[in-house]
């Protein structure tokens, strides 16, 4: 690939931003308030975007921009079913307890509702999580850098993915150390509006280049152009799941159980100014998530579009390049003796396809942008769970708040280190997306179900969430371990103890694992529940629905109301779905 | 928080779109857009993010 000065200028420009925002924010950094949590002073529309922006690493950019491709339109239920009636419910009824709560973040919240043993838990497993994903982002990173060949000429081939790396890192970790939770949140808003400006102008040209929408379902077969085409059963749509594995495992416990509990996103509503801000975060975060497809999904589609290199056999590719065995050096062919389609490098080579130099720099800089965040993100939740939730609980409790800081600014350093291991051992699937899926749906899963009977039934105590939560994750495994998708072998993908169910997709297999694993810690908890002994009520205002007093909301005019803002989400995402539907 | 996040957003967006459009005007009728459908992308999108960094940056210091 060739890039101009211009190019590189543009990328300049940005990271000096990056790096900017860091050192001004520095001398606002005074107590470990102000660096895990914001100071808890920012305006809702400011975490809004950064709620989005913190996921919008790796898994979204280049995994939706991936399944745009190989699955179609079909792709957007991750966002309509798969994230923004989660996003719309714990805006309207969990953010008044995480918020309310003053719980310094989702395991502590776990703490006082329940005991220090499910907190602790949470706080681990997530801990291990968020170094995992910060460290596929960084992985992905180089690895498309190294692909691309962006600095080809410029450091030894052998070089470029460690280059990449030690770049990424010590960027994520400079601005970080620097300016906190706030610098994180303010990049996240930068980058998101860079995303926009980069990946707009690419969805314009290559919408005029296809024929526009119409022209694209000219070309691609129905069921890529139709999200709910043949839903009723998995061998008839582009997924392979049907519709309740879809619903209720995508839909319910995936997504509820991601953007309902994971500190990653939580900590963003967490840093807004006030309880009504808080509330409103997750919400306003959803109105540009639902038109996100046309982002980040549409660019796939036009890619397989692009019918000039279409010839041959098999299912569209259009411009996509076939996936080359990085130690041969030929292309990968299947078991039809088709070669395999490197459905990652759909974003990557529309970009190459479509914009010439000086655009380019500004489109391969929303795509650095978007891994950097991912990173940081999980970076900034990763130091806060550390520092409060180990550190200050089972490490050293009663020291000063001037220790936890420089504590918070030592975890950010070897959160990153960790991720960099984390990165050097990042396995080999083909869709980074499914491999998150896998990791989501054996720790994520069950836990939404702790959190929605801990909020909603005062009943419930901390012995039942805790052996809920290990057995729903033993749930998990035993499904994992005794199912297959039709097409894998057995081992990583499941089957590993006996194959007593073949599902048609590992999609399917994932949703399913989901399932279980949610209904297994829904059923533990309640039932334990029954035989143990409550916390008194008086112990648990604040933390659950029925005995916390609703705040009115007669202040607030009625655009800002969280009900106004969640209809109106709700009715336009209806619109979407019967549009393409 | 100290730091209007508007501030360095409206900059960011100012600068990118000074540097493209410059590039475009300076690109005028080149053979590099052939690529971008004979669309002077980096001209038209210069401007858009020109236009928008411009108007964050007047909202910001209104106040």
């Amino acid at each position: 690939m060739h890039l101009s000065w211009v190019d590189w200028l543009i990328m300049l420009v940005y990271f000096v931003f990056v790096l900017g925002i860091g050192f001004a924010l520095k001398r606002y950094m005074r107590t470990s308030n102000d660096f895990f949590l914001a100071g808890r002073a920012l305006p809702a529309w400011v975490c809004g975007l950064a709620f989005i922006s913190a996921n919008l690493g790796a898994q979204e950019v280049i995994g939706m921009g991936a399944s745009g491709a190989k699955y179609g339109i079909i792709t957007s239920h991750f966002y309509w079913i798969g994230a923004i009636p989660a996003m719309l419910f714990v805006g309207l009824f969990m953010m008044p307890f995480y918020y309310g709560s003053k719980a310094r973040s989702v395991p502590e919240y776990l703490r006082m509702r329940y005991d220090e043993k499910t907190r602790a838990v949470n706080a681990f497993s997530f801990a291990i999580m968020t170094v995992f994903s910060s460290g596929i982002s960084m992985y992905a990173m180089a690895l498309l850098i190294q692909t691309l060949g962006l600095l080809h000429g410029i450091v030894p081939e052998a070089w470029i993915f460690h280059v990449s790396v030690v770049i990424s890192a010590v960027i994520v970790l400079g601005y970080i150390f620097l300016g906190g939770l706030t610098s994180a949140i303010y990049n996240e808003v930068l980058q998101f509006f860079l995303i926009v400006a980069g990946f707009l102008p690419l969805v314009w040209i290559g919408l005029r280049n296809v024929g526009g929408w119409e022209g694209i379902k000219r070309t691609l077969p129905a069921e890529m152009t139709h999200s709910w085409h043949g839903i009723a059963h998995a061998n008839t749509n582009t997924l392979g799941v049907e519709v309740v594995g879809l619903v209720m495992g995508l839909g319910f416990v995936l997504s509820f159980g991601y953007w309902c509990t994971d500190f990653l996103v939580i900590q963003r509503a967490m840093a807004a100014e006030s309880y009504d801000s808080a509330r409103r975060v997750p919400i306003i975060a959803a109105i540009p998530k639902m038109f996100f497809p046309f982002l980040v999904i549409l660019p796939g589609l036009i890619a397989v579009s692009v019918t000039a290199h279409a010839m041959g056999g098999g299912s569209p590719h259009g411009i996509i390049p076939a996936k080359i065995d990085p130690l041969s050096g030929h292309a990968v062919l299947g078991t039809d003796g088709q070669p395999v389609w490197n459905y990652d490098l759909a974003i990557p080579v529309m970009l190459l396809h479509f914009f010439p130099t000086g655009i380019l720099g500004l489109g391969l800089t929303a795509l650095l942008a978007s891994f950097m965040s991912g990173m940081a993100g999980n970076v900034t939740a990763f130091n806060t769970v550390w520092t409060y939730d180990i550190y200050q609980s089972y490490i050293k409790k009663n020291a000063s708040d001037a220790h936890y800081l420089w504590m918070g600014r030592v975890a950010t350093v070897g959160g990153v280190l960790l991720s960099i291991a984390a990165a050097y051992a990042a396995t080999s699937f083909n869709n980074i997306m499914d491999a998150l899926q896998l990791v989501f749906s054996m720790v994520n899963a069950p836990l939404f179900a702790t959190f929605l009977l801990g909020m909603f039934w005062k009943r419930t105590t901390g012995h039942a969430a805790f052996t809920g939560l290990i057995s729903g994750t033993a749930a998990a495994m035993l499904h994992h371990g005794l199912t297959l998708p039709s097409d894998a072998v057995t081992g990583l993908h499941g089957g590993w103890i006996h194959v007593v169910h073949i599902y048609p997709s590992d999609m399917a297999q994932n949703f399913w694992t989901a399932i279980f694993a949610f209904g297994v810690n829904f059923i533990v908890t309640i039932v334990v529940s029954l035989v143990t002994k409550p916390k008194p009520e008086s112990e648990l205002i604040g933390l659950v629905y029925s005995l916390t007093p609703k705040v009115p909301e007669l202040h607030l005019p009625w655009w800002k109301k969280p009900w106004t803002l969640a209809v109106g989400v709700g009715i336009v995402v209806a619109i979407l779905n019967f549009v393409f539907a | 928080m100290g730091l209007d996040i508007r501030l360095p957003l409206g900059y960011v967006f100012v600068i990118l779109g000074v540097i493209l459009t410059a590039y475009g005007a300076a690109t005028w009728n080149s053979a590099i857009y052939a690529i971008s459908m004979g669309i002077n992308i980096n001209l038209v999108w210069g401007l858009t993010m020109l236009l928008a960094g411009g108007v964050t940056l007047i909202v910001a210091k209104r106040k």
